[in-house]
């Protein structure tokens, strides 16, 4: 069975190519029926492989055929498979079949029906060459493969040219990460002469001590990568603005799969992150500071898609934060829950604003808890684990992190504080969101409730979402096991109280209303800092001052090429010599006897005068 | 012979004539057959004034040279009554001017 993995993305990959050779041809019903076929195919395959090697857990690399042989470089189209591939692979087809399956029902009055499930799948192609990739050339195929279809799929409905803009706007950002990326690469393979991950990762523990400065480097770029793929600070502004794709589009992307690829590759290389202390600080800081930053923007923004999609900024943060305490396995866990809940919310939001006429205020709502039942089952739930109310899955994975930050020497406590007020506004901003839509009186009118392909989606999601965390993942092998003495218990009673404190506090202010907030809001410290943290910390308005304007007048200025002026300047003199001497070409073959004897004439007078005035 | 002695400054007066005259003509004909004409004069007063010269200096340079400018004459009027004859059949004239039609 295990060799058969390779086949896992080449049937969303045809299916893809089928859907975008012959889209115009296809009925509707089979386009669907290829879309999610595909992609249920594929986490059917993934189910019995993984049932192998669940029994018989030892890893194994397939290698299919050579990319290219340049000298000593011969990267393969290869595929390693362990304990965190697997994880990935299920989350990717798992969660990725049931959107796929939602999206039959939320894309069903669009014209673009068959490009829509081309892209979907060719993503879930490009994602699980990214997470099966044996080297990492092959990893970055897949990481650029994502990245496409994400512009193609944030720019769907592209007749409005604020979605383009938002389109490139994330492929633009997610750029300059990749293209730190890229020099990680080429600095690994210069130093250690492969790109092979799971040679190279020997390799670098040979060859390099803990605190080494090129693993640091190394480290460093390879971040700038996952920031920019996992919209950290500070390549983080391109996720809200991507909201503008599909609402499916939204849960397996910006939610589920590609945001977390950062976090995989991470986890992926995490030998090379323990050679540099430095970096794996860095991740942490990095982690804390948007885990904290996107939190407080959620707690202001009214978009439905927009809370969510900061919620995630902050979620990644937290895995970030795992990763760089060293938590690697319960990051793993954190995005594997993540992608349970965060797609259940992204879908139920999904079904509100179809049947909400695309409605994105959350103050427009109000009062849905009776008319969508099934989409405020799905919120209920996605959000208690969202905030990590206990016994939901969102709990055992942010639990994890939190403790074993907390275990972590030196910083440790004082991460773990950081993350505990993330919890808390996690808490307040995912109970704000139920409460203002589902709670309340009603003020949009929906179509009616869910179809039975956005319901079953959502009801699975449901179930993953509450029994995801008893998962035992396989990854005890891939990392290595956290040392470090167990806190005392105190500190995992804090741990489980605060989310309950956010959500005693979002009760009271949004929904009873025992807590006035308008005195405090309504206060010019309060305008100012409402208006600061509603604008994303004016992280955009600085983007936009300090890198989009001076771009675009320096582009408005070399749009009419001024260099090449120059050299215009030589063309329009030579032409204009070149037309008088034309003129002279009459055909006349007496003009041109009569000019030469003229020359002659002139050339023997000047030649007679010369040696004369020299005498 | 040997009491026709003249200068050779007279002998090279004639021969630019003869030079100007065939250069005149060249300019102002328009029919091809006298400007092939006057192209036989210029060379033939540069064969005068190479004569000349060598008579003048006692050396048979100049009757080589002499030599060498009537056979090129010969082959260019060749050549050149072929042209004559071509024109004359495509344009069905003799004006030089009506031949400048390649004029881009």
């Amino acid at each position: 069975m295990a060799e058969m993995v390779w086949l896992v993305p080449l049937i969303p990959l045809l299916s893809s190519v089928m859907l975008m050779l012959c889209s115009a041809n296809l009925p509707r019903l089979l386009i669907g029926l290829l879309g999610v076929g595909s992609v249920g195919a594929a986490a059917l395959l993934t189910l019995s492989i993984g049932m192998d090697f669940l029994a018989d857990p030892e890893p194994f690399q397939l290698t299919l055929w050579t990319w290219m042989q340049v000298s000593n470089f011969s990267p393969g189209i290869a595929f390693y498979f362990d304990g965190l591939t697997l994880v990935m692979m299920s989350v990717i087809t798992g969660v990725g079949f049931l959107i796929h399956l939602f999206s039959t029902e939320f894309m069903e009055e669009d014209a673009s029906y068959a490009r829509y499930f081309a892209y979907l799948n060719m993503f879930v192609a490009a994602m699980l060459i990214l997470v099966m990739a044996d080297n990492l050339l092959l990893l970055y195929l897949g990481w650029e493969g994502v990245g496409v279809c994400s512009y193609l799929l944030v720019g769907f409905w592209y007749q409005n040219s604020a979605n383009g803009q938002a389109a490139r706007k994330a492929f633009v950002v997610t750029r300059i990460g990749d293209t730190a990326m890229a020099l990680g690469l080429l600095l690994l393979f210069t130093e250690l002469g492969t790109l092979d991950i799971q040679s190279m990762m020997a390799v670098a523990n040979q060859q390099w001590q803990v605190g080494d400065t090129v693993p640091l480097i190394a480290c460093l770029l390879l971040l700038g990568g996952a920031v920019g793929k996992s919209a950290q600070l500070p390549l983080h502004t391109w996720l809200p603005d991507a909201m503008a794709g599909p609402t499916p589009v939204s849960a397996l992307i910006h939610a589920a799969t590609m945001v977390t690829a950062g976090v995989y590759l991470i986890a992926r290389t995490h030998d090379l992150f323990l050679l540099a202390p430095i970096s794996m600080m860095v991740v942490a800081l990095v982690g804390l500071a948007t885990s904290l930053m996107a939190a407080f923007t959620a707690l202001m923004q009214s978009d439905i898609k927009r809370i969510l999609a900061y919620s995630t900024i902050s979620q990644i943060g937290y895995m970030f934060l795992a990763l760089g305490v060293g938590a690697w396995a319960a990051g793993i866990f954190h995005l594997m829950t993540h992608a349970f809940f965060k797609a259940l919310l992204f879908l139920g939001s999904g079904a509100i604003i179809h049947y909400l006429h695309h409605e994105h205020d959350i103050f427009k709502m109000g009062g849905l808890r009776t008319k969508m039942p099934v989409t405020f089952w799905s919120f209920m739930i996605g959000s208690a684990a969202l905030a990590a109310l206990p016994m939901t899955s969102g709990f055992f994975s942010k639990d994890q992190i939190l403790l074993q930050a907390y275990m972590m020497p030196g910083a440790g406590p004082w991460l773990w504080l950081g993350g505990l007020l993330g919890a808390l506004l996690t808490a307040i901003y995912s109970f704000r969101l139920v409460f203002v839509v589902f709670f309340g009186e009603a003020k949009t009118e929906p179509d009616g409730d869910t179809g039975w392909r956005m319901a079953v989606p959502l009801v699975m999601l449901c179930g993953l979402a509450m029994i995801g965390g008893y998962f035992i993942i396989p990854v005890a092998d891939v990392f290595p096991a956290v040392s470090g003495e167990h806190p005392a218990h105190w500190v995992e009673y804090v741990s489980i109280s605060v989310p309950l404190i956010g959500l005693l506090l979002a009760y009271l202010i949004f929904h009873s209303r025992q807590i006035n907030m308008d005195t405090l809001v309504n206060s010019s410290v309060g305008q100012l800092l409402r208006r600061f943290w509603f604008g994303g910390w004016g992280i955009d308005w600085l983007y936009d001052r300090v890198f989009v304007r001076p771009y675009y007048l320096l582009s408005g200025l070399m749009k009419n090429e001024p260099i090449d002026a120059i050299y215009g300047l030589i063309v329009a003199v030579n032409q204009t010599f070149n037309h008088w001497l034309a003129e002279a070409q009459t055909g006349q073959m007496r003009w041109y006897i009569l000019s030469m004897v003229f020359g002659l004439i002139v050339l023997l007078t000047l030649a007679l005068q010369i040696p004369l005035e020299a005498l | 012979m040997e009491g026709l002695n003249i200068p050779l400054n007279h002998i090279l007066l004639v021969s630019s004539l003869l030079f100007s005259i065939g250069m005149l003509g060249l300019m102002i004909r328009r029919n091809i057959i006298f400007i092939l004409m006057s192209l036989e004069v210029m060379l033939n007063a540069a064969a005068l004034a190479f004569v000349a010269a060598g008579a003048h200096w006692g050396q048979p340079d100049g009757q080589i040279i002499f030599m060498l400018i009537l056979s090129i004459a010969a082959a260019e009027v060749a050549v050149g009554l072929g042209l004559v004859l071509q024109v004359q059949r495509r344009f069905k004239t003799l004006d030089m001017d009506s031949a400048n039609r390649m004029r881009g």
